[in-house]
């Protein structure tokens, strides 16, 4: 699976969302509706997944900065 | 546990101030709504005190209990109050509660284990029963956390509430509670929850300043219970060799409607098999698990002597986090 695979199964289980919503474009607060405990939830699930620390939710507005910022922290 | 005696649950009680806080009520003061408050915590009011201290909250969680079980005062031999919002820091709640029910033959003391104090009071009060010349124990989650946080800031104050509860423990030849424990505490992450704080104040320091006020990081305090709570669930279950399935209910601290609905996902466990009364009352910290046991065997839903098994669960500042596996 790759890393949008992954991270859009766990968005989509954490938000009750169909897997067509979950789009690399997709904004999290805007078009999901995800509020910060949503996000806690979301990042929770991506550390223990990807055996990552994410620091901050800051700057992470979509399903694709997501992706590139644990691309890039596998790197 | 063979060779010390057996400690049983004989009654429980609680007391919650009168005056009631709608989230409504708070948007008076406060940037916030009763739909932001409610979606993110599952709270709708919380009872606030308005003259009466802890140790009055927990004095007539006190009076409920004994009058419960009809035992007197003078049989009590141990009181624990645990509580992060004592009256003072001495007296002790507990001595206050000790002098205003009367009960002259108890030792009394407070425990602070912030939010999981009820779970660290009860398992501290079991283990002395059982091997104590007295026959009864009191253990009392009392707050008025009202006192404590910051009414400026809309990210902790629409958060708590104010309230006590208890129970009453009986050494006992035929029936043990108290089954399994999992009980633990990190130091290290004890900045993200913080309340209280007194800097050092004499003629010879430099001048300092501390703010006393409740404060906490939302984010670590979350990742803290989303990942040890289930943990511990868990650890304290196996420990008792049974599964998740065969347990009743799991009783959690009441923080944050959401932050239960992540535990019980976790564990895979249906959400029905955890109560929840924190839209009305908000976290009531230490209070929190004394008054919704209260509540369930008001309700019928627990029963005490039925031989159901339930989890107590208790989380908060320190950090410490701590369960207890207990068979009515």
């Amino acid at each position: 699976m790759s890393t949008f695979e992954t991270i859009q199964e766990i968005i989509v289980d954490q938000l009750d969302k169909e897997k067509e919503e979950v789009q690399p474009a997709t904004n999290f607060r805007e078009e999901l509706e995800a509020d910060s405990l949503d996000l806690f939830q979301i990042i929770n699930d991506i550390e223990d997944e990807f055996d990552i620390k994410i620091e901050t939710e800051e700057g992470l507005n979509t399903v694709q900065d997501i992706v590139k910022y644990v691309d890039e922290q596998l790197a | 546990m063979s060779n010390q005696a057996k400690v049983r649950i004989c009654s429980v009680g609680k007391y919650v101030p009168e005056k009631i806080l709608s989230n409504e009520d708070l948007t008076k003061w406060l940037d916030t709504s009763d739909e932001w408050i409610s979606s993110r915590t599952g709270i709708k009011q919380r009872h606030i005190s308005t003259t009466e201290n802890t140790s009055d909250l927990c004095t007539k969680a006190a009076e409920s209990i004994l009058e419960k079980s009809g035992v007197d005062a003078s049989e009590i031999g141990l009181i624990i109050v645990a509580t992060m919002s004592p009256d003072s820091q001495s007296p002790s709640v507990a001595c206050k509660v000790q002098g205003n029910i009367q009960a002259v033959n108890a030792l009394a003391f407070d425990l602070n284990a912030a939010c999981s104090g009820f779970v660290y009071a009860s398992s501290v009060a079991e283990k002395m029963l059982s091997v104590a010349p007295y026959r009864y124990a009191l253990v009392i989650g009392g707050e008025v956390m009202s006192k404590v946080v910051n009414w400026e800031d809309r990210s902790t104050a629409v958060l708590f509430g104010d309230g006590a509860g208890g129970m009453l423990l009986e050494r006992n030849e035929h029936t043990h509670s108290f089954v399994s424990e999992d009980i633990h505490a990190d130091g290290t992450r004890g900045s993200a929850l913080t309340s209280g704080e007194q800097a050092v104040n004499n003629p010879i320091t430099p001048k300092t300043t501390s703010d006393a006020h409740l404060k906490m990081s939302g984010r670590d305090i979350f990742d803290f219970v989303v990942r040890s709570v289930p943990k511990s669930v868990k650890d304290v279950v196996e420990d008792s060799q049974i599964e998740l399935n065969d347990v009743d209910y799991f009783i959690l601290h009441q923080a944050n409607a959401r932050l239960i609905k992540a535990v019980s996902k976790k564990l895979k466990q249906p959400i029905e098999k955890f109560p929840q009364n924190i839209q009305h009352y908000g976290n009531t910290s230490a209070a929190s698990i004394p008054i919704l046991l209260e509540e369930l065997i008001e309700q019928g839903d627990i029963q005490l002597g039925s031989n159901q098994t339930i989890v107590l669960t208790g989380f908060g500042g320190g950090l410490t986090w701590g369960s207890l596996l207990i068979k009515l």
